[in-house]
């Protein structure tokens, strides 16, 4: 009947699910068509550039040096192996980074938070002054600083055989002998051997009250016995030291100089956010639990170990991860000073191949692999550390 | 074993009535000298303190004075002498800023015409402050940073009252860094609400078109999505039709700051409670008066301190534009630096750069947590 | 009375920069008594009670407990804080450790006692407080009348002969105050030494052995419960009274 089924439309239409559901399929249809028509533009531009499409072009010969790279690599090389070299390079200055960051960082953090009035006050300045001015300008001035270095003839040599130029920062390195392997396995027979050492430790304290220093002796195990085996095989060192041969000094390893400036301002810049976080992870314990920890008679180092670190490490550990993350977005500023990081190399490819869309395609793929698996990895650690309520 | 209340009380107190406090009560506790008990406390209580004390007023010593020396003793302040005079100085060279500041703050602009873009930074350095004021914060404000901004794109662009053109190329300095922070955040934050609406709607398809596009933008890095902009931003539109490379940079810092502002207005939205939603639906309010008029004016009060937070992110990433060709105040040093003549004394071109920056967003971090104890204050019992 | 106390302070005064927020504060608390602390909001009481563990410093006057003299002597404080249990307005349990836990950290790490024995002593006195079945639960998922039991356990695990409290009570919802109050009454009637600072005045009536009104910093006035509440000497307790007793 005519009414029942008017009744029945204007029903549908006032049905929450019909609208959320009409809704969705006109912003979905809006989006496809944008990016529909998007795509057919990008296409006929390409093709009246006479540009090519698809990724055979990684196959192809790579044409250009790259600076430097952990693996060998040649200028007649593919372009995907350059992108590899460029990836690599990335992830060694983010992982050297971050160490150094996070070292320095919460060093700062803590010297914030001293009692000492001198410390707190420069530790404030150093985090006041470096936050503010933008890394691509303390990337400048590092860079400028590095390259204002003298030449290798008039090189500074602070000591210990380490030699700064314009050249980058070259330092000896042992030369490898086959006793190292066993050095290497008593390092890792240390650390078995510490571990052991802590279970021991923590269930004697169980069983009688009487704590044990397991850590300084397991650090001492991990320290000394390498050192005996090493010592048991002749201490076998050879050094490959820096040696002045014609312009350059030949010998030992090298951080180049535009590793060395972009090692050094991402360190110094994330370090004093890294510092701030710290500090405020530590604030964010109430003072309540101090006050309750002192007045069980716990020391200051037992209530900073077992009462305020687990609980400061909670509010710390997720923004700590963002600025890990920022640290390996920001090593694509590399480019601005010439290391051939991941977006470097594919800036390159891109000028030589005309392919931008399948160049910056790859590096944002890259970046948001690591990004989407660090966020995932802060997830389930924030889920398994969570405090327990109702 | 009874006690009395009186054995517990010293005999010269146990008067009902409260003594006339003595002078010596009231003063506070006997202070030695100030200083020296201060920097006793502070300074050398313990050993380890005291070490700690030694070795930051030694590394003081090394630093201090001959950083004075550089600075302000021995400097060049005069640009009179040129780059010579400098050179055969041994102090800074801030001669350097006398030569070349008009070069650094206003990039390729015409020379004669600087006091269009001195006039424009000036009004928009205005609206900031006027903005940062509480007792301003009406409706009226808005339309001043609209007519405000359009004002300051006219008297950039010029062509008209008498005003000669300048094309956006020739646009760079402080102005540009300026303009392009501003004009990101503005228009970043229309779409950074309907982002944050949409991730937090009930709806599959457009919470998972907002999540996509969020964790997109935020997993890349910026000069990625500039790369994106300046070079890709032409191919998506029809064959012909050119975009000004400011306006691509503009783009692509207007959709990433889009992303981190929606997850900071993500968090002002999840602080208001589900009962103020639940009243406004009770009521009959739809969804979007809903959002209007009860929990987008409550959340964003609580969002404005990040937001203040984004901006001073945002006016620091704007010096990246330097990677895809805009002359903003970094660049325009950079490029001041290249004379042969002057580029020995890169440190204090940076330095002066770097002043610039930092006072801006030391001033406006300040300003932040300024705002954010005021904020609370409404909400404290 | 020949025995000495085994809490005196004497002419204490403190300054919190120019606030001068104790004046001349005298207090004797013999072994085994009760004292109840009341009076106005920043009359001093709290910041008193926590001077006696040291959580504050005092700048004039002496405080002994337990014949040991409170200075900056470290060893002199940590021997102090053996001996003497707080329990805290806001409980401070620690979150990210369960209730067993809670209780034998302190056992475990400053009295160097063996796992057993300090979980032995830990469910012995959550057993006291009608709680052992949390033993496992963590902090959060408590109530608060729960939680501040934990605490009160907590300082006892310790076996203090002085137990302070400050406002222990004040934080909680009416409906769990009883079940706090009730355990503090158990604890007052085995014979320990305690310091309450708390406007509970039922729980005064029934339990203290000395009532100690504070106002501003001083010591106003110090009686027996049934002198104090039927007849203070004071102007100033007959105000105070006259407010809180009146619902």
């Amino acid at each position: 009947m005519p009414m029942e089924r008017g009744r029945r439309v204007r029903a549908l239409l006032y049905s929450a699910r019909f609208r959320a559901a009409v809704y969705q399929v006109v912003v979905v249809a809006a989006v496809v068509a944008l990016g529909w028509y998007l795509v057919h533009n990008t296409l006929a531009n390409l093709a009246a550039r006479g540009i090519a499409t698809g990724l055979s072009f990684l196959g192809r010969e790579a044409g250009f040096d790259i600076g430097e790279s952990p693996i060998a690599f040649e200028a007649s090389d593919s372009y995907l192996r350059a992108l590899l070299v460029g990836l690599l390079n990335t992830l060694a200055v983010a992982v050297t980074g971050i160490v150094l960051a996070s070292l320095l960082g919460l060093t700062v953090g803590i010297g914030r938070l001293s009692r000492n009035w001198l410390v707190a006050r420069l530790a404030t300045l150093y985090v006041e002054a470096v936050r503010n001015v933008p890394l691509l300008l303390q990337l400048f001035v590092w860079y400028g600083l590095v390259t204002a270095l003298p030449g290798p003839k008039q090189a500074l040599q602070p000591g210990l055989g380490v030699v700064l130029s314009n050249r980058g920062l070259k330092f000896p390195l042992p030369h490898w002998h086959y006793s190292y392997v066993a050095v290497l396995a008593a390092l890792l027979a240390a650390v078995a051997a510490a571990l052991v050492l802590r279970r021991w430790a923590l269930a004697r304290q169980n069983r009688t009250g009487q704590p044990f220093p397991w850590l300084p002796a397991g650090l001492g195990l991990m320290l000394g016995l390498p050192l005996l085996v090493f010592a048991a095989a002749g201490a076998p060192l050879d050094w490959d030291r820096p040696v002045l041969a014609g312009f350059n000094f030949r010998g030992g390893a090298t951080l180049s100089p535009e590793f060395a400036a972009l090692l050094a301002g991402l360190s110094v810049y994330t370090s004093s956010f890294i510092a701030e976080i710290v500090r405020s992870g530590i604030l964010a314990v109430p003072a309540g639990q101090t006050e309750a920890a002192l007045s069980l008679g716990l020391t200051r180092g037992q209530t900073l170990r077992l009462v305020v670190l687990p609980q400061a490490l909670r509010v710390i550990v997720p923004p700590l991860t963002s600025q890990y993350l920022n640290l390996t977005k920001n090593s694509s500023l590399a480019v601005a000073i010439g290391y051939p990081d991941l977006v470097s190399v594919a800036n390159t490819t891109i000028n030589q191949t005309g392919q931008a869309v399948e160049g910056v395609a790859v590096v944002m793929s890259v970046f948001l692999v690591v990004s989407l698996s660090l966020s995932w990895l802060m997830n389930w650690y924030n889920a398994k550390v969570a405090l327990v309520t109702r | 074993m009874t006690v009395r209340p009186e054995d517990l009380v010293r005999p010269a107190a146990a008067a009902a009535e409260i003594e006339e406090p003595s002078a010596a009560l009231t003063a506070g506790p006997a202070q030695p000298v100030p200083l020296l008990g201060w920097a006793r406390r502070n300074l050398f209580d313990t050993v380890p303190n005291t070490l700690l004390t030694l070795a930051a007023l030694w590394l003081l010593a090394e630093i201090v004075p001959p950083l004075l020396r550089w600075g302000l003793f021995d400097a060049v302040w005069s640009p009179a002498g040129g780059a010579a005079a400098c050179r055969e100085g041994t102090g800074a060279c801030w001669a350097l800023m006398g030569e070349k500041n008009r070069l650094m703050l206003f990039g390729v602009y015409p020379y004669d015409q600087h006091w269009r873009p001195a006039l424009a930074t000036a009004l928009v350095v205005a609206l900031l402050a006027t903005s940062a004021l509480r007792r301003f914060w009406r409706p009226w404000l808005a339309w001043a940073w609209g007519g405000g901004l359009v004002a300051v794109a006219a008297l950039m662009w010029g062509g008209f009252a008498g005003l000669s053109p300048v094309e956006t190329a020739q646009w760079g300095g402080l102005p540009l860094t300026l303009g392009l922070a501003v004009l990101g955040i503005v228009l970043a934050f229309p779409l950074s609400i309907l982002l944050a609406l949409g991730r937090r709607s009930d709806m599959p398809a457009i919470r998972a078109l907002s999540v996509g596009y969020i964790e997109l933008v935020r997993g890349v890095p910026l000069v990625s999505v500039l790369f994106m902009a300046s070079v890709m931003f032409p191919l998506f539109l029809p064959e012909g039709v050119t975009v000004d490379k400011l306006l691509r940079a503009l783009v692509g810092i207007t959709l990433f700051t889009a992303a981190y502002l929606a997850e900071a207005v993500r968090g002002g939205l999840q602080a208001i409670p589900r009962g103020q939603e639940e009243a406004a639906d009770a009521l009959g309010l739809s969804y979007w008066q809903k959002m209007r008029k009860i929990v987008l004016p409550q959340a964003l009060r609580l969002v404005i301190p990040p937001i203040v937070n984004q901006f001073i992110s945002c006016f620091k990433d704007t010096s990246l534009v330097t990677i895809v060709g805009l002359y903003d105040l970094l660049a325009a040093t950079k490029a001041a630096l290249a004379d042969p003549d002057w580029r020995p004394f890169f440190v204090e071109g940076y330095i002066a750069a770097a002043l610039v920056y930092w006072a801006f967003c030391f001033f406006m971090s300040r300003y932040s947590q300024w705002l954010e104890r005021e904020l609370a204050k409404g909400t404290r019992r | 009375m020949s025995e000495s106390p085994v809490v005196e302070l004497i002419d204490v005064q403190k300054w919190y920069g120019a606030f001068h927020v104790l004046k001349d504060v005298s207090l004797s608390v013999a072994k085994g008594q009760k004292v109840v602390v009341c009076g106005p909001s920043g009359s001093g009481k709290s910041t008193m009670i926590r001077c006696i563990n040291r959580l504050e410093e005092h700048q004039g006057g002496r405080i002994v407990v337990n014949g040991i003299e409170l200075a900056d002597d470290l060893k002199a404080i940590e021997a102090i804080r053996r001996d003497v249990g707080m329990v805290f307005q806001s409980f401070n349990l620690f979150p990210h450790l369960t209730v067993l836990e809670n209780l034998t950290l302190a056992p475990l790490w400053v009295k160097r006692v063996p796992k057993k024995d300090a979980e032995a002593t830990a469910m012995q006195y959550l057993e006291r407080v009608r709680i052992p079945e949390q033993a496992g639960k963590y902090p959060g998922q408590l109530s608060g009348g729960q939680q501040q039991r934990v605490a009160i356990a907590r300082a006892l695990c310790l076996k203090p002969s002085i137990m302070l409290f400050d406002e222990p009570t004040s934080a909680l919802d009416p409906e769990m105050v009883k079940e706090v109050l009730d355990v503090m009454i158990e604890l007052a009637g085995e014979g320990m030494t305690m310091i309450c600072v708390t406007h509970e005045m039922g729980f005064a009536r029934a339990v203290a052995d000395t009532m100690v009104f504070m106002a501003e910093g001083r010591v106003v006035e110090t009686a027996s419960p049934q002198d104090f509440f039927t007849n203070p000497r004071s102007e100033r307790t007959r105000q105070f009274l006259g407010q809180i007793i009146g619902h």
